[in-house]
């Protein structure tokens, strides 16, 4: 499974790090206990962004590579955020016939970010999904639980527009 | 009147009057359904750690194992070893640490019997595990749960916590100078750490890479101290062994396979569900009369057991009397105990493709056979349900099969071509249809799949033209319209959208 | 815990809250709570007759629980009635409002509603 790493520089607010700083404090004398480290620090940020995972190799003293290799093994973990608003784009062979290429591009374009990435602001995250099952529609994207349709790159900018 | 009063009560209004509930018999899921998981009290007044007390005040260590062997329980996780002798072989090996470990990392898509058990019954699995811990002398439990089972974490959580408070987890239980602790350990979403070696090395805080055995867990396992590990059902089944006996355990099942085994039914069925039947229940019984049959007058076709490891029973093979042996020498097996039933419409290559794809996903990568095997096993059957495949690529696809089975390092590779074999065997006619006649019988496999318009039923409303995403569909207003079969993608949307049912798929 | 006795001690206490009793006309009234009902929507059922009970103080006589997983996934969410001497009353696919129902005419009318039985949706 290859995981998209954040571009997204990371900050965190005094809560979430005087939160983190218990969590290693009550498990550094375990090492056994990485996983359940990494779950906290998942909940705390919603993500592990490489400076949380340096901090906890620090903080449980294990090698930075090590907490890499589990944070990439298992699914749970995510090493890139999720936005606020999140964008799958379908590129099954309906939409994609249709353009939804194109529209993904322009998307990209528009937000500047790759797909299985989130924009600077942790406003919106993109990502490209296999047939949502609306080919009636084509082509299709999905912001959150809300589906828009028939679209054309032309479309993109006010959809994105009513999220600002 | 008086005849309508009498006729009500004459009407049942239970469960257990319902056929579905009939051929049930709960051992292992006794509790569920009936006690607050939450109260520690009702699991007590239900003779909970009633077992414990019986083992710790007069049995010896070697008692209990004996009792376990007696019964006949093998392990519910899949493999079907002997729990009693599993336990022997820890009990054999001086350490001054040893431990008992829980499997709950259910993975199996479609199975969930271990997250009902932990949710409903959690406090049995506590005491399961402490008479483990006394059998085999360990001190210390671990729980390996799935982190996709919050309110199972929840309610164990809970019970480790009340039983604790009770004093029946700790020290000096009962006042016999036994000691047990009990932790937690999540899962992250990981398939393999179903596999026994991977677990543990999950639990130590790793990638969840399986080991090579031997060492075995009895002599090495969880920080490399010998270990138990059993799954959560075969958990649930010891504290009644314990306390009943291990004739009451044993006087049901078949030669083999002795008690009850909990199935998570799904697929065609209409009556999907959780059911617990005595070892040696034909599939017939399980499917006709637990089951209620299969929905919308179609025909059984096969039934899945064991996931992603297991394989399918045909129609024929409908009155097998379901045990690890026999279930084994169909080349099926018993997993954890999903079963999901199938009807003609159900594809057995896609089928096979479906496991598959998700072994390739959730392959770890350590060995090769593994690895690369299964994605190459993947990319041929992709092949044949595009309809490129050859004869050959059939040959070189069993071939391949026994190459991953014999070579990779832990149960999931071994058990990986299963699906792909089981299927090859029962229902070869259905491979060679795609192959040969670049035909898929049961009409799913959408590259061989053909959309087409009856003329004869075909009003020229224009609908479907004009919602084809391709516009594959031509015809002018009131004439039939037709569809380009080489601009389809068999979407279906006009299928959808025909209002006269002048569209099929065959 | 430190004997038997103890153990022993617990399980009459509780007993009768579980298993009715003959004759004592008391009831359980338990509600599917594994993850498959509260996803079907138990958890307002379980409220609703928990507040009824509460509200029409009764709870000496009835007793409201949640309960794991009866088996029966597409009839959730699933309540059940056990009352002492009588066969007990499965209904299937609850709501709220169903409960109410279930909560006037069942539990206080001692009338069982047929129609939200698992038999008359297997029928």
């Amino acid at each position: 499974m290859v995981k998209k790493i954040s571009e997204v520089a990371f900050r965190d607010t005094p809560e979430q790090a005087a939160r983190f700083e218990k969590v290693i404090a009550e498990n550094k004398h375990d090492k056994s206990r990485l996983m359940a480290v990494m779950q906290e620090a998942q909940d705390i940020y919603g993500y592990l962004p490489s400076e949380i995972q340096i901090r906890i190799a620090e903080g449980m003293d294990v090698p930075a590579e090590k907490v890499y290799g589990v944070a990439t093994f298992y699914a749970q973990f995510a090493l890139s955020p999720k936005g606020k608003y999140a964008i799958s784009v379908c590129l099954g062979t309906a939409c994609y016939v249709k353009g939804s290429q194109q529209v993904l591009d322009k998307i990209c374009e528009t937000l500047g970010i790759e797909p299985g990435s989130c924009t600077a602001d942790a406003k919106f995250s993109l990502d490209a999904c296999r047939c949502v099952g609306a080919c009636g529609l084509a082509p299709v994207m999905m912001i959150n639980d809300e589906v828009y349709g028939r679209l054309s790159p032309d479309d993109v900018e006010g959809i994105l527009a009513k999220y600002e | 009147m008086a005849e309508a009063i009498n006729n009500e009560a004459a009407r049942h209004t239970s469960l257990e009057a319902t056929s579905f509930y009939k051929a049930q018999c709960r051992v292992a899921l006794r509790n569920c359904g009936v006690i607050d998981p939450e109260s520690i009290d009702e699991y007590i007044a239900m003779d909970g750690y009633a077992a414990l007390g019986k083992a710790l005040t007069e049995m010896t260590p070697e008692q209990v194992i004996q009792e376990v062997i007696d019964s006949g329980l093998r392990g519910r996780g899949g493999g079907g070893f002997p729990t009693g002798k599993k336990w022997s072989f820890t009990a054999a090996n001086k350490a001054d640490q040893k431990y008992v470990v829980c499997n709950a990392d259910e993975g199996d898509p479609g199975a969930f019997m271990d997250r009902s058990v932990l949710e409903g019954d959690p406090h049995c699995i506590i005491e399961a595990m402490e008479l483990c811990g006394y059998a085999t002398g360990a001190t210390e439990g671990y729980v390996y749960v799935r982190a996709e089972y919050p309110i199972a974490v929840k309610r164990l959580t809970k019970a480790i916590e009340d039983a604790k408070a009770y004093g029946l987890l700790g020290k000096d239980i009962f006042g016999t100078g036994f000691n047990f602790d009990l932790h937690i350990r999540l899962g992250a979403g990981a398939f393999v750490c179903g596999e026994e070696t991977a677990l543990m090395t999950s639990i130590e805080g790793n990638r969840g890479e399986p080991r090579p055995r031997p060492p075995y867990p009895a002599v090495k396992g969880l920080f490399a101290k010998p270990t138990t590990e059993n799954n959560v059902e075969t958990f649930a089944n010891v504290p009644q062994i314990i306390l009943r006996g291990a004739s009451f355990f044993n006087s049901m099942g078949t030669e083999r396979s002795k008690g009850t085994k909990v199935f998570a039914l799904g697929g065609k069925i209409n009556n999907t569900g959780l059911v617990e039947v005595p070892m040696g229940t034909t599939l017939r019984q399980i499917v006709e009369d637990v089951g209620g049959g299969v929905p919308n007058g179609k025909k059984f076709k096969a039934a899945q057991t064991g996931g992603p490891s297991g394989g399918c029973i045909p129609a024929s093979m409908i009155d097998i009397e379901i045990d690890y042996d026999n279930l084994v020498s169909q080349g099926a097996m018993m997993g954890s105990g999903g079963l999901i039933v199938m009807d003609e419409d159900t594809c057995m290559v896609d089928i096979a493709k479906f496991f598959l794809n998700f072994t390739v996903d959730e392959s770890c990568g350590k060995c090769t056979p593994c690895r690369v095997g299964t994605r190459r096993l993947y990319e041929i059957l992709e092949k044949i349900t595009s309809g490129n495949g050859t004869l050959e690529d059939l040959d070189r696809m069993e071939e391949l099969c026994k190459y991953i089975k014999d070579n990779s390092l832990c149960g999931l590779g071994q058990t990986a071509p299963n699906p792909v074999l089981s299927t090859y065997t029962r229902f070869k006619d259905e491979y060679i249809a795609h192959v040969v006649e670049k035909r898929c019988p049961a009409g799913v496999c959408k590259a061989l799949m053909r959309i087409t318009i009856d003329p004869d039923k075909c009003r020229g409303c224009t609908a479907c033209a004009r919602v084809c995403p391709v516009g594959a569909i031509s015809g002018t207003v009131k004439q039939p319209h037709e569809i380009d079969q080489t601009k389809c993608i068999k979407c279906g949307a006009c299928m959808e959208k025909c209002r006269f049912g002048a569209i099929s798929k065959k | 815990m430190k004997s038997l006795a103890e153990l022993a001690e617990i399980k009459a206490r509780t007993i009768d809250s579980v298993i009715m009793p003959s004759g004592s006309g008391r009831m359980r009234v338990v509600v599917g709570m594994a993850t498959c009902g509260i996803a079907a929507g138990a958890s307002p059922v379980l409220d609703e007759l928990v507040k009824d009970v509460k509200e029409a103080g009764i709870s000496d006589r009835v007793m409201v629980s949640q309960t794991g997983c009866i088996g029966v996934c597409q009839y959730e969410p699933v309540v059940e009635v056990h009352e002492a001497d009588k066969e007990k009353v499965t209904y299937v696919k609850m709501t709220a409002e169903k409960a109410r129902e279930v909560f006037e005419k069942h539990i206080q009318g001692g009338e069982v509603i047929y129609d939200y039985t698992i038999n008359a949706a297997n029928a």
